[in-house]
């Protein structure tokens, strides 16, 4: 880790040291605060607390949501094993929906560490505060950073919490603290053989000024920081307890069912809310501008009468678009040209003009809406009290998600409080951006204020309201010397987002010329991040052209890979690493094959090597699954496998099966029987992770596995039939 | 009223009797450990036991369920002769294995291999496959499987 300067700061808790830190130059510092306008002073800004109690527990304050990524176990780890804390008193605790907890470390890496705002943040605030949001108000879980920048932040505040309660052991007994020994939450004295625990000591800690520059562990001497401890979280998990937001409950609460607008961008028209009214529990109908909500003593009293409902919506003048006429459109506007270049090098296109016709290989690919369909409907609970919102639900950036709501409640920030729960499962749905749910639950609360209200999507309204993975295309040319390799790759794509996005269209291969253009496309319809974002597409398109290229070119599609990637380079390790492992040259029986392909995003390199066959209706069968990665160091080796398994299971979910389609307007797929997800049943039976010992920088895990699994399946195919796949889902196109 | 067996205690329900027993055990009984996740018994999460078979509760009306005996997942480690304070052998293996990430469809699937173990104790990992119907968003398949391995070696 970089020297620069840490100023900690400390405050008394009862009988206890409790430790936040600033890992910010004093310019950010003043730049933060004047860009929030908060006067925020110095030590103001504070974020990831450690807490050292009387009783030895070391509370660490997770600024990311638990929603099954294990990153609560593994930060906790790196701070604990800095501080050489007992592991079997460590606890760890979502951080509060306050600026005092704002994620620094994030800012940090993105800002200082040159790492661009991923471009789903751009947009969560207004713009009065986004430059502000940029450097205090992260809280975000996603862009797979916990562990790369939050825990590396967190092993500082453990190394100096450690500093400190050995200083508070040296004054007392008045000896060296050089002298001092620390293991297991105990500081001791060898020479004299006194001792005392960390809670004896949190108290005197408190009282220190924190060291500006603590010292780190070199990886030898982690005790917890590579070990696969047993993960806080599963425990809960097993026996029911878990509290996730939909389990919620409060004294005097209400419940709400919903429906909304089916044609995203559509408004209420006319509804009779008299059917309703005559259920049983029901207290009110509540109309919104886009939304029906049914209140009732309970959910399913709320739903039972809000299906007896027949609100008319209008369709935002969008009731003629269909996935066909939002494919066609994005035709036109990759034929037409007109794209704004996001990267290039060399002269791509004269050299495609001056290649002879039958050197040139050009495809277009596409990829459909993903609905997130994480277990957990959608839910959140309000209450609106004498002028005050507060809201619990499961979030991913729980303080965006707060300013989100303030703006749109017209609502100081500081009247809106906001509980963040254990979620099950988000995948890039629950973010700020997309969290028009908190802002329909608070016009709810609004109405039947004081008390508060619980609402509940359906799965049916979850997948119609969704904000789902964009469903976009792009037109690829490039041509090939007389050895076969690559000497110029043309590419236009079309991106939902906007032109601003950088994100996931990088080429990592040795390509003289290369000519990278995007044009913004357009749709009515709720558009979000999905696990791994716009890697999730660019993926598909680059790896799959690369084995294209390798079939013009009559070369195996591992070595033309490698042959393209520089000797000793970490991409081709990797690559190397997965076909090795999976037995890239040993033959299969008939009608099998392997398909592979190589993802670099969020700091993470990713080789998968998928083997598969084709089942009688043409769809793929996938045996095996072998990733090779490159996270650099790893931090919990077991769950890294889970979250890289996980990734593998998501990716061939949605290659294999998942699309969201789009007639007059609306979401077809209304629940999980017209939106197959991956079961047991074609779960591959084998799937192999392997991580490359490697000293390169921390990357992250949550996403990375996913990119690289739709090309690998693919290219298998590819392999197995001679047919090239180039729309995704797969088995849209057997 | 409707009388209610739910983890070896008999409860009064005052709920209409076509109230899903999912939502019964959530709303009436408290006891959240048994998951909404879709409402057309398509992804499991709703698991619990019905005279000792898998059912999906959000499927299930109350009237249909008034005589039986109900055992949820915070039941289940009770409901077999273990001593009190002991986690289900299934549970235990769930801890083992680390299977959960979200967590979310847990309780469904333990209850779903529960279950299935009881009628048969070694499963082969066909039957396993085709009697776990349900849906895990986070990918947890693979650990699943194993650590229902880890009990059939056991058995």
């Amino acid at each position: 880790m970089k020297r620069r300067t840490f100023l900690l700061g400390t405050a008394a808790v009862a009988g206890g040291l409790a430790l936040g830190y600033r890992v910010w130059s004093a310019g950010f510092d003043a730049q933060a605060a004047a860009l929030a306008g908060t006067g925020t002073g110095a030590g103001a800004l504070l974020a990831g607390w450690v807490k050292i109690g009387a009783d030895d527990v070391v509370t660490v304050y997770v600024p990311h949501a638990d929603m099954g990524q294990g990153t609560h176990t593994a930060l906790a780890m790196m701070l604990a094993d800095e501080l050489d804390a007992d592991w079997a008193r460590v606890r760890t605790e979502r951080a509060p929906a306050d600026k005092a907890f704002a994620n620094r470390f994030l800012a940090q890496g993105w800002v200082l560490q040159g790492w661009q705002l991923p471009s789903f943040l751009t947009s969560t605030v207004g713009a009065g505060f986004a430059e502000a949001a940029r450097f205090i108000n992260l809280q975000i879980t996603g862009g797979s950073t916990a562990v790369r920048f939050t825990g590396q932040g967190l092993r500082v505040v453990g190394a100096a919490a450690r500093s400190m309660l050995a200083e508070a052991a040296a004054r007392r007994w008045q000896v060296d603290a050089k002298t001092l020994s620390v293991a297991s939450s105990v500081v001791s004295h060898p020479p004299s053989g006194r001792s005392a625990r960390f809670g004896e000591l949190a108290a005197d800690a408190a009282t220190l000024t924190a060291p500006s520059d603590p010292q780190l562990k070199a990886r030898r001497d982690h005790k917890l920081i590579g070990r696969s401890l047993p993960r806080l979280d599963v425990p809960a998990k097993v026996t029911g307890e878990m509290q996730y937001g939909i389990d919620l409950s409060l004294p005097d609460m209400l419940h709400a069912a919903v429906r909304s607008a089916p044609v995203h961008g559509g408004k209420l028209v006319a509804i009779d809310v008299a059917p309703a009214l005559k259920f049983d529990g029901v207290e009110r109908v509540v109309k919104l501008e886009s939304s029906v909500a049914v209140v009732a003593k309970s959910f399913w009293q709320a739903r039972r009468a809000l299906d007896a409902l027949h609100p008319v919506f209008d369709d935002g003048g969008n009731g003629g678009a269909s996935t066909r006429t939002h494919f066609d459109q994005q035709a036109r506007m990759l034929a037409d040209g007109k794209a704004s270049s996001v990267h290039r090098s060399g002269d791509a296109e004269a050299m495609l003009k001056a290649a002879p016709a039958d050197r040139i290989v050009e495809a277009t690919y596409r990829v459909p809406f993903l609905h997130h369909a994480a277990m957990e409907p959608i839910n959140a609970t309000a209450q609106f009290k004498k002028g005050e919102l507060i809201v619990w639900a499961g979030e991913q950036d729980a303080l965006g998600s707060k300013a989100a709501l303030a703006a749109s409640l017209g609502l100081a920030a500081d009247k809106v409080t906001l509980h963040a729960l254990p979620i099950g499962g988000a995948f890039g749905r629950r973010i700020a951006q997309t969290s028009q749910h908190l802002a329909l639950v608070a016009e709810i609360a609004k109405v039947v204020s004081p008390r508060p209200v619980k609402m509940i999507w359906t799965r049916e309204e979850d997948f119609a309201q969704g904000a789902y993975r964009p469903a976009v295309s792009t037109y690829i040319r490039a041509a090939l010397g007389a050895d076969g390799r690559p000497t110029a790759w043309s590419q236009v794509y079309v991106d939902l987002a906007g032109p601003g996005r950088r994100e996931g269209y990088q080429i990592p291969y040795d390509i003289p010329a290369q000519s990278l253009n995007v044009v913004a496309g357009k749709t009515h319809v709720r558009t979000g991040t999905w696990r791994s974002v716009a890697h999730s597409q660019h993926a598909f398109y680059t790896e799959c052209f690369m084995d294209e290229l390798a079939a013009a070119a009559g070369r195996d599609p591992f070595e033309y890979r490698r042959d393209l990637l520089p000797t000793g380079s970490r991409l081709r390790k990797v690559l190397e690493l997965a076909a090795e492992k999976a037995e890239w040259a040993k033959p299969l029986a008939p009608g099998a094959a392997r398909g592979l392909a190589l993802v670099e995003s969020f700091g993470t390199i990713v080789a998968h090597v998928i083997e598969a066959s084709l089942g009688a209706d043409g769809s793929p069968q996938v045996h095996r699954v072998t990733a090779a990665v490159d996270c650099g160091d790893v931090c919990h080796p077991d769950n890294a496998t889970a979250q890289v398994e996980g990734a593998i299971i998501m990716g061939l979910s949605a290659a294999i099966g998942e699309q969201i389609t789009i007639e007059q307007g609306e979401v077809v797929q209304k629940n999980f029987p017209d939106y197959p997800l991956l079961t047991f049943a074609n779960a591959p039976p084998r799937i192999d992770v392997h991580f490359l010992a490697s000293d390169g920088p921390w990357g992250g895990l949550g996403e990375p596995g996913l990119p690289p699994v739709a090309p690998a399946l693919a290219n298998a195919m590819f392999a197995i039939s001679g047919k090239r796949q180039r729309i995704l889902p797969l088995t849209a196109a057997a | 009223m409707i009388n209610l067996t739910v983890n070896g205690q008999q409860h009064a329900v005052d709920a209409d009797p076509d109230k899903p027993l999912l939502w019964v055990l959530r709303e009436d009984l408290g006891l959240t450990g048994t998951k909404y996740g879709c409402g057309v018994a398509a992804c499991g999460a709703c698991t619990v036991h019905v005279d000792g078979e898998a059912a999906r509760s959000c499927s299930l009306p109350l009237r249909s369920v008034a005589k039986a005996a109900i055992v949820t997942i915070e039941g289940l480690a009770a409901s077999t002769a273990l001593p009190a304070g002991q986690l289900h052998p299934v549970q235990d293996a769930w801890i083992r294995g680390q299977v959960p990430q979200c967590g979310y469809c847990q309780s469904g699937m333990i209850m779903t291999v529960a279950a299935l173990l009881d009628k048969n104790a070694s499963p082969t990992p066909g039957e396993i496959d085709s009697a776990l119907g349900n849906l895990c968003r986070c990918g947890t398949y693979a650990r699943v499987r194993k650590a229902i391995q880890s009990l059939v070696a056991k058995a």
